[in-house]
């Protein structure tokens, strides 16, 4: 047996339950089951265990609904070069990028082994973000543009590199790092909750929400207890709700980039409406302070659950508007249309996961696949689009704005507030166990995956944000297009460069 | 089509708050905290064990704003001793006066310790080159909003740039990142004297939860001063919007 079978909702498994095979039969079973699209590596990490490199390979079958675990161990200083999963299957790069920056290890035949994030606890300490060497292609006509890392906009930093030919891109390499914080070494760091809990609301602002739910629901499987009924509805509104503000404020940012200021000002305006109405909630815009391990110190009351159901019903109105000028605008759609695009084919490849992905036809959707919270109970329908341009990403937008707000409404229709438990910060959690947690954030699939010790501390914790996934997508994206049209191709991903460099 | 422009417009209507110095902000906002001593610290001790930022001190009673992460935990624990209020007016102009001691009735702003050059070259436009440096995005996204429709705050000339050599000081967000540490000086050096400094957010100005991370280089706030310091995770747009037009001196009417 080469896999522990578990699921999204199971509880942690011990370490030792864990099957501890080779890495060649797991390579042997890899290289063949990832050519179905059904299969993919949610997470890939090595441990330092004593003497040895543990690695960890966690792979999600989205038909069975089933999520997979295996590991297999290196001694630390064995300098056999491992053949490349990318080699074959280019989804897995960001990982072997981060186990081969971090321990040196070798993996043969790997297409381009570029340092993923330049952490601070990274092996080659002569190689920084500072001297990186871009790739760069020789030619009379080509010419390069560096853009960043500081951005012309208030935005996170990261480096652009595109090498043109004439207004044309021929190639973009992405750097990045830059944002790199050291945020999984803290989470080991400490072991007062609480701080856990407020970095995880910290690895990306505009996903507060979603990854403190990956990280409460983590440590609730290491022992602290299933969430109740109750609990997680509120926090399926507070994803949603978090869904919509971003979706609408890149619908503005979008608007903005072609001219098109209606409806950026109509977005602005919807998006300061939906945040606020997180605030009304819980004291903060983003949803710090809400998702709590075990509990809330926010639960709903009947005056805010009216609030929020009316304020999302007007927003839901006046965004459909916006929408319905865009479909209507020619000038908007020439510019959206058959730009940025990433077929089908390429975004599975390159293991595109959440939004930019379905946008692509691609069906990777945590809440339909690997359900949690009260998506076990919403029938939740994927929205799907074919083209795979910034049309296709802003439709996928549109249309899952309109879907959250019949979710949160559909959920808070006779809602009663109910006696929820107050946050668990102290409770001991299951020790050498290992647990994990997918949650669907607006940008995608979320994953955190917790190691304790034989305390029972939480000893590694890995966190992956789904941009580690999409940045290539938007290399891949902008190649043959005019340069001009790079910013409504970023936008039309707005990805993360903290939650990618953590 | 022009129909369906219509229709967006009317329903957007007004959306501008026509006075931003009279804006209140909903109860369940969490801003400066009030801090009532009692003869039993108990709680306040227990509140500060589980600080994750080490931002309460039993003895002497404080505070600080400069580490707190407004996640409200200390309140729920010692709810005799800490409230916090929807005051968003909690930047200054000193690092110390973020320090909340009881009795205190609001953030002082030390209107002092502003260079005299800076009300008097900057009251009618100010252009700011922000540099995030880890900065998690909502920070950001809030500096952003200050631009936006419903704040405006560039009605007052007051603007972020996309060039630090069109800039007049420099935003910075975030714990301030290794990686980022010589981007920052860079930009900074762009920047035409004489230059405002702003330090915005509870982890750029302490570093807050990545205070010990060996992934931050703080240097650069040794290196130089400081003009504006604002509190917040993130900071709220108003209280951006306050500590600037106190920093400048604006007067709106």
């Amino acid at each position: 047996m080469i896999y522990y079978t578990t699921d999204n909702l199971a509880a942690s498994v011990e370490l030792k339950d864990v099957p501890d095979v080779g890495y060649a039969a797991l390579y042997e079973d890899l290289s063949e089951r990832l050519k179905q699209r059904r299969y993919h590596v949610v997470h890939y990490f090595a441990v330092p265990d004593g003497e040895a490199l543990r690695f960890y390979l966690l792979l999600a079958d989205d038909e069975e609904h089933r999520v997979m675990i295996s590991s297999f161990r290196m001694e630390y200083y064995d300098d056999v070069a491992l053949p490349s999963l990318t080699a074959l299957h280019p989804a897995l790069h960001p990982f072997e990028r981060e186990i081969a920056e971090l321990y040196n290890v070798e993996f043969d035949s790997m297409p381009w082994c570029k340092p993923l994030r330049f952490s601070f606890d990274r092996r080659n300490r002569n190689s920084t973000i500072d001297n990186y060497p871009f790739y760069s292609i020789e030619g009379d006509s080509l010419h390069e543009v560096n853009v960043g890392p500081i951005h012309a906009g208030i935005i996170e930093p990261g480096a652009f590199r595109f090498i043109c030919n004439g207004e044309n891109v021929l190639h973009l390499e992405i750097a990045l790092g830059y944002q790199h914080r050291g945020v999984e070494h803290e989470f080991a760091a400490t072991q007062n909750r609480l701080r856990q809990t407020l970095i995880a609301e910290s690895i990306a602002g505009d996903s507060a929400i979603a990854h403190s739910t990956a990280y409460c629901t983590t440590v609730e499987k290491l022992g602290l207890g299933t969430a109740s009924e109750a609990l997680s509805t509120e926090r399926t509104v507070a994803l949603e709700l978090e869904r919509m503000a971003m979706h609408i404020a890149d619908t503005g940012a979008l608007s903005m980039d072609v001219g098109y200021q209606l409806g950026q000002v109509a977005c602005e305006a919807l998006r300061t409406m939906t945040i606020n109405t997180t605030q009304a909630w819980c004291g903060n815009r983003f949803g710090k302070g809400l998702i709590r391990p075990a509990g809330t110190n926010k639960p709903l009351t009947q005056e805010k659950i009216r609030m929020i159901a009316e304020n999302v019903k007007e927003i839901r109105h006046r965004y459909n508007e916006v929408v319905e000028d865009i479909a209507s605008s020619p000038s908007l759609l020439s510019r959206f249309e058959q730009c940025g695009i990433v077929p089908k084919t390429e975004m599975a490849r390159i293991g595109g996961v959440g939004m930019a992905a379905r946008a692509s036809g691609v069906g990777r959707d945590i809440r339909l696949s690997h359900p949690f919270g009260a998506y076990t109970r919403l029938q939740h329908k994927m929205v799907l689009q074919h083209d795979g341009d910034v049309m296709a990403r802003l439709r996928m937008r549109c249309d899952e704005v309109l879907q959250s707000a019949d979710y949160i409404v559909a959920l808070l229709e006779g809602y009663k507030p109910a006696e929820i438990a107050r946050p668990d910060y102290c409770s001991p959690l299951k020790a050498r166990s290992l647990a994990f947690s997918l949650v669907e954030g607006w940008r995608g699939e979320i994953c955190h995956v917790a190691l304790t010790d034989t305390q029972g501390a939480i000893a590694t914790y890995k966190i992956k944000d789904p941009s580690l996934h999409n940045w290539l997508a938007l290399a891949l994206a902008v190649r043959g297009e005019g340069i001009s049209d790079f910013p409504i191709c970023n936008k039309s991903f707005n990805l993360s460069y903290c939650g990618h460099d953590l | 089509m022009i129909l369906p422009k219509i229709k967006v417009l009317r329903s957007h209507g007004w959306q501008y708050i026509p006075d931003l110095n009279a804006v209140n902000l909903t109860d369940e906002f969490r801003g400066r905290p009030i801090l009532t001593p009692s003869a039993d610290m108990a709680d306040v001790e227990a509140a500060a064990k589980i600080c994750p930022t080490g931002a309460i001190s039993a003895n002497p009673f404080t505070l600080d704003l400069g580490r707190c992460l407004f996640c409200g935990e200390c309140a729920l624990r010692a709810p005799k001793n800490i409230r916090f209020t929807n005051d968003y007016k909690i930047g200054s102009s000193s690092r110390e006066a973020l320090v909340v001691k009881p009795g205190d009735e609001g953030i002082d702003f030390c209107h002092k310790e502003v260079r005299a050059e800076i009300p008097k070259l900057f009251s009618r436009a100010l252009k700011l080159r922000q540099v995030s440096a880890g900065g998690d995005a909502s920070v950001e996204m809030e500096l952003n909003a200050t631009g936006n429709v419903n704040f405006d705050f560039g009605r007052y000339g007051v603007e972020f740039v996309a060039s630090p050599r069109h800039a007049d000081g420099v935003v910075i967000t975030g714990p301030i990142s290794q990686n980022m540490a010589e981007a920052l000086d860079i930009c900074y050096h762009s920047i035409p004297d004489p230059k405002v400094v702003i330090v915005c957010g509870s982890e750029a100005i302490s570093g807050g939860l990545y205070a010990q991370s060996r992934a931050v280089n703080r240097g650069f706030l040794d290196r130089y001063k400081v003009d504006l310091w604002l509190p917040g995770a993130p900071t709220h747009p108003m209280t951006f919007i306050d500590g600037v037009m106190n920093m400048i001196n604006l007067k709106t009417r």
